[in-house]
């Protein structure tokens, strides 16, 4: 029996590699199933299980949204790790402008961390370097 | 001449020091151990999305994604990652020299230059040098989550959509071995086309469900977020392996210190048993 090569990845892990003579999965437009040889498709995955075949073995993942390549014999899933919304992403997104605001509107503040670090440095540094001229001396 | 207390207590400060530093370096190596775990753990995805990228840059498709049009350049975005602690050597100012002499080579071509910051490290060095700050994500830890990462991505992203930018880097730190860390400032946007492989089949593609357009964007979106992810694992398996290089050091500095100042202890201690003895004789032959 063909078979169709196969890999699930999550961004922190690989989840699952290997061979299947069918892979059902939860696409956006609905289930779909993918035989080896299938024609290439690119689709969305909505959350849902992904079940791989492999002769009278079955095991299933779930995902909980991501991208399905599909090459002739070639089947990879790209699960994202959690939901994704747009207005998740947007306001993630804020917080990462606001940060950055206020690291400038902090500019003035009486304790600079980073300048009062680096002239610790070079007061090290001379002292240093006082030590070393009085040992020659 | 320094007198014995006063050397004696300095070496007692020294040895308290190497206490930490040594603490330091052995804390950084099985940190170490777990960071490169992290980052091995991440390489499949990064792998299988480089993949599927360069399936979709061969195949024709009906839709010509933005990221890979190449405007005329006027305005760039630096996204530079850096470690949110200190004491690992030069890690971090090496990276930002190389940062601010791309700025600066861009600058010269009459390309402004617009940073966003991961890490600390990086937040702090750019306040006081200056430059325009667009998004800033600090305190990632050691195992930092990819969706700690999507805003960042997003407000360089969107600010690629409206025209605000037109080229994006990735500066990072590149993970050569533990002795060796490799500041790298990498092109995202445009992305380079992949080279056309003669022997491909000729013409076709993929079945899009739903719409090329939509599933292009979400899926070019995930493979810079990917990269970007990818960028911050390596790096913090950098910044623990030069921490404990660093520390290291130290720990070795320290010790050199301690033997000399030893010496100096015991040249001082016999200077002033021999002046107590010459004046006792002294005192004697005067009687």
């Amino acid at each position: 029996m063909s078979t169709i090569k196969i890999n699930i990845v999550s961004s922190s892990e690989e989840i699952y590699s290997g061979e299947a003579t069918m892979v059902y999965a939860t696409g956006t437009l609905g289930e779909l199933g993918i035989a080896p040889g299938h024609t290439p498709l690119l689709t969305g995955l909505a959350a849902g299980p992904v079940r791989v075949q492999n002769g009278s073995e079955e095991e299933a993942f779930f995902c909980s949204g991501g991208f399905l390549e599909v090459q002739p014999d070639l089947v990879t899933v790209l699960s994202d790790t959690a939901e994704r919304a747009d207005s998740l992403d947007e306001s993630e997104a804020i917080k990462a402008k606001e940060i950055a605001e206020q690291e400038l509107a902090n500019k003035d503040a009486t304790l600079d961390y980073a300048k009062a670090s680096a002239q610790l440095a070079e007061a090290v540094a001379r002292l240093k370097t006082i030590q070393k001229l009085r040992k020659k001396q | 001449m320094a007198n014995t207390k006063e050397v004696r207590k300095q070496i007692a400060s020294i040895k308290s020091t190497q206490k930490i530093t040594s603490a330091m370096e052995m804390v950084a190596a099985s940190k170490m151990k777990k960071t490169q775990d992290t980052m091995l753990e991440g390489r499949p995805y990064s792998l299988k999305i480089k993949d599927v990228i360069s399936h979709i840059a061969l195949a024709s498709s009906e839709y010509p994604h933005p990221f890979y049009e190449e405007r005329s350049p006027k305005k760039a975005c630096f996204i530079v990652v850096s470690s949110d602690k200190g004491l690992c050597g030069g890690l971090n100012i090496n990276l930002f020299k190389q940062v601010i002499a791309r700025s600066a080579e861009l600058n010269e071509q009459e390309i402004e230059s617009c940073f966003a910051l991961i890490g600390t490290k990086a937040s702090a060095f750019f306040k006081s040098v200056g430059g325009e700050v667009v998004a800033v994500a600090e305190k990632l830890g050691d195992k930092p989550n990819p969706d700690d990462l999507i805003g960042l991505t997003k407000v360089v992203l969107d600010m690629h959509k409206n025209s605000d930018i037109d080229q994006a880097y990735l500066c990072s730190n590149g993970f050569v071995n533990t002795m060796t860390q490799q500041p790298n400032v990498e092109q995202l946007i445009p992305l380079a086309p992949e080279e056309q492989d003669e022997s491909s089949p000729t013409q076709w593609d993929y079945i899009y469900e739903p719409e090329a357009k939509e599933l292009l964007d979400g899926l070019l979106t995930r493979y810079i977020e990917s990269l970007v992810y990818q960028a911050v694992i390596e790096n913090n398996a950098c910044e623990q392996a030069a921490k404990m290089i660093a520390m290291k050091n130290a720990t070795d500095n320290a010790g050199d210190l301690i033997k000399e100042l030893e010496l100096l202890y015991n040249n001082v201690r016999q200077a002033a048993i021999t002046q107590e003895l010459s004046e006792i004789v002294g005192g004697a032959s005067a009687v």
